[in-house]
């Protein structure tokens, strides 16, 4: 019983982790249509910037709301720059660029950080909480995961449902064209959209630091669970992302908890194609189906 | 019905013609037939000479290196064909290359025979698992397809560790190339058995693309209602694309084996399958000739951005590092000052020679009834 | 129906093809063709030169802490060459990045073979990478030395010139596996090693030591999907009581391993394979922090705590024996000759390894003799191995019949109440012997004792400590 305890514990742990990279890559890719393949190594290397920071000394709560600034003006610098100008052609070309940005700030990492793997500090203890009489695999630090995630979700959605500016963004992400007449300024929520995402990175990247070994790669894997977790859950939604991100979590530990490790990717493959296959746009994606 | 050779110059005005201006008239004259096989016939056969002439010129590591621009330009024809020219956003060619890899080195190990039918076997059997992959794939829309594929060339490999005892486990399976005949060298011979299969493959799919699948290729990318309802069977074309990809991703894959000796899971990372993907965008998305851009990238840029940052004298470590970030931010450039790839870029500065040449009224005559709207080879 | 003018396709075309050229002859370099071998086995020597090659992770994710050994062993290379050389032969030491990746390490090891045109390749890292070249070197006859792998797959007769160095992973399994019998009878062992070569050959001589019954579970990983903390793993060791666990795994993992089962609130005997249990590698994983809410300062301190007691095994003087002759003066020797790494790690694990790698090979060069060939340098190691002074716990096994260097180990505990050191990377419990040295094969071959000692220091080795 404490295994399975165990086991499904470890599961919303990692699943929580993978909602906010999954909602990074939905919010660009509802914006502007492109996978952002660059959003865990941006994440990195905000929180390697966070890392060089703590240990000049500054505090951890300064550091952490610094990083994710920085992950903020990063998202918007970047949607400027780099993707403004591929607007409009095919859409191969922005996901390459992410890709490019991937490998250039990995290296950028490995060259300025060295490739020493470290140790991240946690926010909170790291040691499980007591349960009756044993330790369970959930920590202080675990549920301030999933009550940050829990924020970022309801932050976001409360962003694009109740305010002004959300339903710009929105209205931009449907229809560019017909936004820009209406006088909605289309390229300044784009870069929103992108800042936004990249301090939603920034946090994961903080999040996910303390739980693994700490180098310029740390954040690959999670990046395609990620990806997987957004995909699952539909690409257009916060709930979306939420729900795709548990999912993966628990399927991957269940997985590798009850049948092995070496199966984990490939029991994330076969949840996606089974969820796929019954609902072609995800669990909480929109309709299909197009009008002829 | 054929548009005219370009007029005489407007009366005696006309300026007595520069050299440059003569060699263009030539090459204007030279008529190719314009059949796609017979043309492509003699690209191969231009092509094939053209690498035999490179080929023993230049140094057995050379020859080993354009050997590997060939395999890759093998695996990422396939991938053009899928992407750029049908749509499909596939970053699982790792999985394919890895099955075509393995299979090559299962065949060498219990059933050895002619290596051509070695290969062609190896070749099938990843088609055949691309039909398997292909099928649900078709149902998916390109973010989905990326997710899928992903998972795929992650996961894949790892099962070849599972089954070790079937597989090698982290030994492997090695392979083994025939021995080359007289004095020519190992690499030398290795690299005209893997230009010759990158040959074929290219003629192949230079034909298929002109041809009804082709098209339709283009016809499901564009707009898959308007084929659905123009007769196309939308979900075959698919699954042939995937399946024709595979195929080549696994032809490829053997080919590496033979490079290599060894067959293991650690030669196909998740980065190579991201790596393709990148380079053919690089080279030219959906064309053939920029995928050997791209094969080129893919080979020689690791080692020039290596040399770039040992000249900034760094420690080996952060030389190493700054060679990736060199090769990222090269990537980044190119796209973003060329969106059509190396190729696009490459006939852009030479139709700027051409207009420069023969003249802007030239120019519009010679590409009246041209390019409008499909893909150029 | 306009049938579009083919001119500018051929024109585009034709022209492609001519570029093409012009670019691939540039690239490549027109050269010579196929390069011919050196006379008699002195390729990469000349009068005044050796030319030796290796290819090694210097990035991606296998690189931290293997990355460190290619540069300590080039300091030794120059320590040799500020004092004229082998023979007034200077080693030039070229090591490629390979990233861990096979296909890679093809690629670079023929640059080595046909470009640089190396004598030897020494200190090539990895097993999948090096299998990959085995039999590539093999044919065109370059000897393949000291490979920093513990594959039981390296002494075969098939490839004579394929050299291991450190000690086969059974080996060690099996020196473990004796020591957990015998201090730790009748409690309940668990398992958790790596899906590879490496982990499959230490169990395996875990395997042969202990009796299958006292083994209750068995968990591995994947190190290629390793991005987070073991949980699943440590629990399920957790619910099948393991009250020993015994570990194959790299130094990442041994982090991930240990950091859950504390979370768990679980806490076993370790004991760990050298390869991932160096204190100063594996102890910055495991440090925890204090957060006060204004200043916070990373510490280390109690990394200590949580390395404190793992069971281990040597094979080389623990580098936490400040007293110990040797350690002094590979200490010395790095600080002089690459000040950059020895400030960055001190003599950790893979420093310490890289040093006493490159220390073999001086000594295998030397004892080849002023005549050179890589004829004479394999006979030098198969007959003349045990005479190296090679500072091992264990004397070096090569011989016609035999490809591996150590074959035996002692195991050792990091105990804290027995002293500490201080590496760059912070303060930790010295290795304590618990156990007498031994030798052993890599199949069921029984763990003997070795009686001998450590090899004296010779004198201008000491020169480099009396220097400091």
């Amino acid at each position: 019983m404490g295994f399975f305890v165990d086991v499904v514990l470890s599961g919303v742990t990692n699943g929580m982790v993978f909602a906010a990279i999954a909602l990074s890559l939905v919010l660009i890719s509802r914006a502007t249509g492109v996978v952002n393949f660059a959003q865990g190594a941006m994440a990195m290397f905000t929180t390697f910037v966070a890392y060089s920071l703590l240990v000049q000394g500054i505090g951890y709560w300064p550091t952490f709301f610094v990083a994710i600034a920085i992950g903020f003006v990063f998202g918007g610098v970047v949607e400027r720059t780099l993707m403004r100008p591929l607007h409009g052609r095919s859409p191969l070309n922005p996901v390459i660029v992410t890709i490019g940005l991937l490998v250039v700030l990995e290296g950028a990492a490995g060259s300025i950080w060295g490739n020493t793997s470290r140790k991240f500090p946690a926010a909170f203890s790291q040691s499980g909480l007591v349960i009756g009489t044993t330790r369970v695999a959930f920590s202080p630090f675990d549920v301030f995961i999933v009550v940050a995630v829990l924020v970022l979700v309801a932050g976001i959605v409360a962003l694009f449902r109740w305010t002004d500016l959300g339903l710009r963004m929105r209205a931009a992400a449907f229809s560019p064209e017909v936004a820009r007449l209406l006088g909605v300024r289309v390229g300044r929520l784009f870069t929103l959209g992108w800042a936004l995402a990249c301090a939603a990175g920034s946090l994961a990247g903080l999040l996910i630091a303390p739980l693994t070994s700490f180098s310029p790669y740390y954040m690959d894997l999670y990046l395609i669970y990620g990806f997987v977790a957004a995909v699952l859950g539909g690409l257009v939604s916060p709930i979306g992302a939420l729900l795709g991100g548990l999912t993966t979590g628990l399927a991957i530990s269940f997985a590798g908890g009850y049948i092995g490790p070496d199966v984990e990717p490939m029991a994330a493959l076969a949840l996606l194609l089974i969820v796929l296959m019954a609902r072609p746009q995800g669990l909480l994606g929109g309709s299909a189906a197009r009008r002829v | 019905m054929t548009t005219s050779v370009s007029p005489p110059p407007v009366g005696d005005l006309a300026p007595e013609p520069s050299a440059l201006r003569r060699l263009a008239r030539s090459a204007e004259r030279l008529r190719l037939p314009r059949q796609p096989l017979v043309r492509n016939l003699i690209f191969f056969v231009l092509g094939g000479a053209f690498f035999y002439v490179v080929t023993v010129s230049v140094s057995a590591y050379n020859d080993f290196q354009i050997g590997e621009i060939a395999l890759y330009a093998v695996v990422l024809a396939g991938l053009s064909l899928l992407t750029g020219l049908n749509g499909q956003f596939s970053l699982g060619q790792g999985a394919f290359m890895i099955i075509g890899a393995y299979a090559l080195a299962l065949l060498q190990t219990h059933a050895p025979m002619n290596l051509a039918l070695e290969l062609v076997i190896a070749t099938l059997v990843a088609a055949a698992a691309g039909v398997v992959v292909g099928l649900p794939a078709a149902r998916l829309s390109p973010p989905y397809l990326a997710g899928v594929t992903l998972l795929l060339a992650l996961g894949l490999p790892q099962l070849a560790d599972q089954y070790g005892s079937v597989f090698g486990g982290e030994q492997g399976l090695t392979t083994t190339t025939p021995t080359a005949p007289g004095s020519i060298s190992a690499e030398q011979w290795l690299a005209w058995i893997q230009i010759f299969c990158a040959m074929v493959v290219v003629l192949l799919l230079a034909n298929l693309v002109r041809s009804r699948f082709g098209r339709n290729f283009r016809a499901v990318r564009d707009d898959e209602v308007a084929a659905s309802v123009s007769g196309i069977h939308v979900a075959r074309t698919k699954v042939l694309a995937f399946a024709i990809s595979a195929g080549c991703a696994g032809l490829g894959g053997a080919l590496l084996a033979l490079s290599t000796g060894v067959v293991n899971v650690g030669e196909f990372p998740l980065s190579l399958s991201i790596a393709l993907l990148a380079a053919m965008v690089l080279g030219g998305a959906g064309s053939l000739i920029g995928i050997w851009w791209g094969a080129v990238a893919l080979v020689y840029m690791p080692t020039w951005s290596t040399s770039l940052s040992k000249h900034l004298s760094l420690g080996t470590s952060a030389a190493a590092y700054l060679s990736d970030a060199i090769f990222g931010a090269v990537l980044i450039v190119v796209i973003l000052v060329a969106p059509t790839g190396v190729q696009g870029g490459v006939r852009w500065v030479l139709r700027r020679l051409w207009v420069a040449a023969v003249g802007q009224q030239n120019l519009r005559q010679a590409t009246d009834g041209g390019e409008r709207g499909e893909e150029r080879t | 129906m306009k049938i579009r003018s083919s001119r500018p396709v051929r024109y585009r075309s034709v022209a492609a093809v001519g570029a093409a050229t012009a670019v691939l002859a540039a690239f490549t370099g027109v050269g010579g063709p196929a390069s011919s071998a050196g006379a008699a086995g002195t390729t990469g020597v000349t009068s005044d030169s050796i030319t030796i090659g290796a290819t090694v992770p210097l990035t991606g994710p296998a690189a931290p802490g293997y990355s460190e050994i290619a540069p300590a062993m080039n300091a030794v290379f120059n320590w040799v060459n500020a004092r004229g050389g082998v023979y007034g032969r200077k080693i030039h030491y070229i090591y490629l990045d390979d990233k861990y990746n096979p296909a890679t390490t093809a690629k670079q090891t023929r640059k080595l073979v046909l470009t640089d045109h190396i004598f030897a390749d020494v200190g090539s890292l990895g097993t999948p990478t090096d299998l990959a070249i085995q039999k590539y070197l093999h044919s065109e006859k370059v000897p393949h030395l000291f490979i920093e792998s513990g594959c039981n797959c390296w002494s075969t007769p098939k490839y004579p010139e394929t050299l291991g160095w450190q000690p086969p992973y059974t080996t060690t399994g099996k020196i473990l596996g004796t020591y957990i019998k015998a201090n730790f009878k009748d409690q309940k062992v668990g398992e958790l090693y790596q899906d590879t070569e490496f982990g499959m050959d230490v169990m395996k001589g875990i395997n042969l030591e202990l009796p299958a019954s006292q083994v209750v579970s068995k968990q591995t990983y994947v190190v290629t999907t390793l991005s987070g903390a073991m949980t699943t793993q440590m629990a399920a060791l957790k619910a099948a009581g393991a009250q020993v666990v015994v570990m194959a795994t790299i130094p990442a993992a041994t982090a991930l391993a240990i950091l859950p089962a504390v979370k768990l609130g679980f806490h076993p005997q370790y004991v760990v394979d050298n390869v991932g249990a160096d204190a100063p590698t594996v102890g910055p994983l495991l440090a925890t922090f204090t957060t006060a809410a204004t200043k916070t300062k990373l510490l280390a301190a109690a990394a200590k705590g949580l390395m404190n007691g793992v069971v281990t095994n040597a094979y080389l003087p623990p580098e936490s024996t400040a007293t110990n002759p040797w350690i002094k003066a590979e200490s010395a020797l790095l600080q002089k000759y690459t000040p950059t790494l020895w400030a960055k790690h001190g003599l950790d694990g893979n420093t310490e390894y890289g040093v006493v790698l490159a220390y073999t090979f001086v000594q295998a060069l030397k004892a080849a003799g002023k005549d050179l060939t890589r004829t004479t340098l394999m006979n030098a190691i198969n007959t003349k191995a045990k005479s190296f002074g090679a500072p091992g716990l264990v004397p070096l096994n090569y011989s016609k019949d035999v490809h591996y260097g150590f074959m035996g180990s002692q195991v050792v505990k990091l105990t804290a109440s027995a002293g500490t050191y201080t590496t760059p990377s912070g303060t930790w419990p010295v290795a304590k012997a618990v156990s007498p040295v031994y030798v052993t094969t890599t199949g069921s071959g029984k763990v003997t004792v070795y009686k001998g000692t450590e090899p004296p220091v010779p004198s201008e080795v000491a020169k480099l400590t009396a220097a400091r």
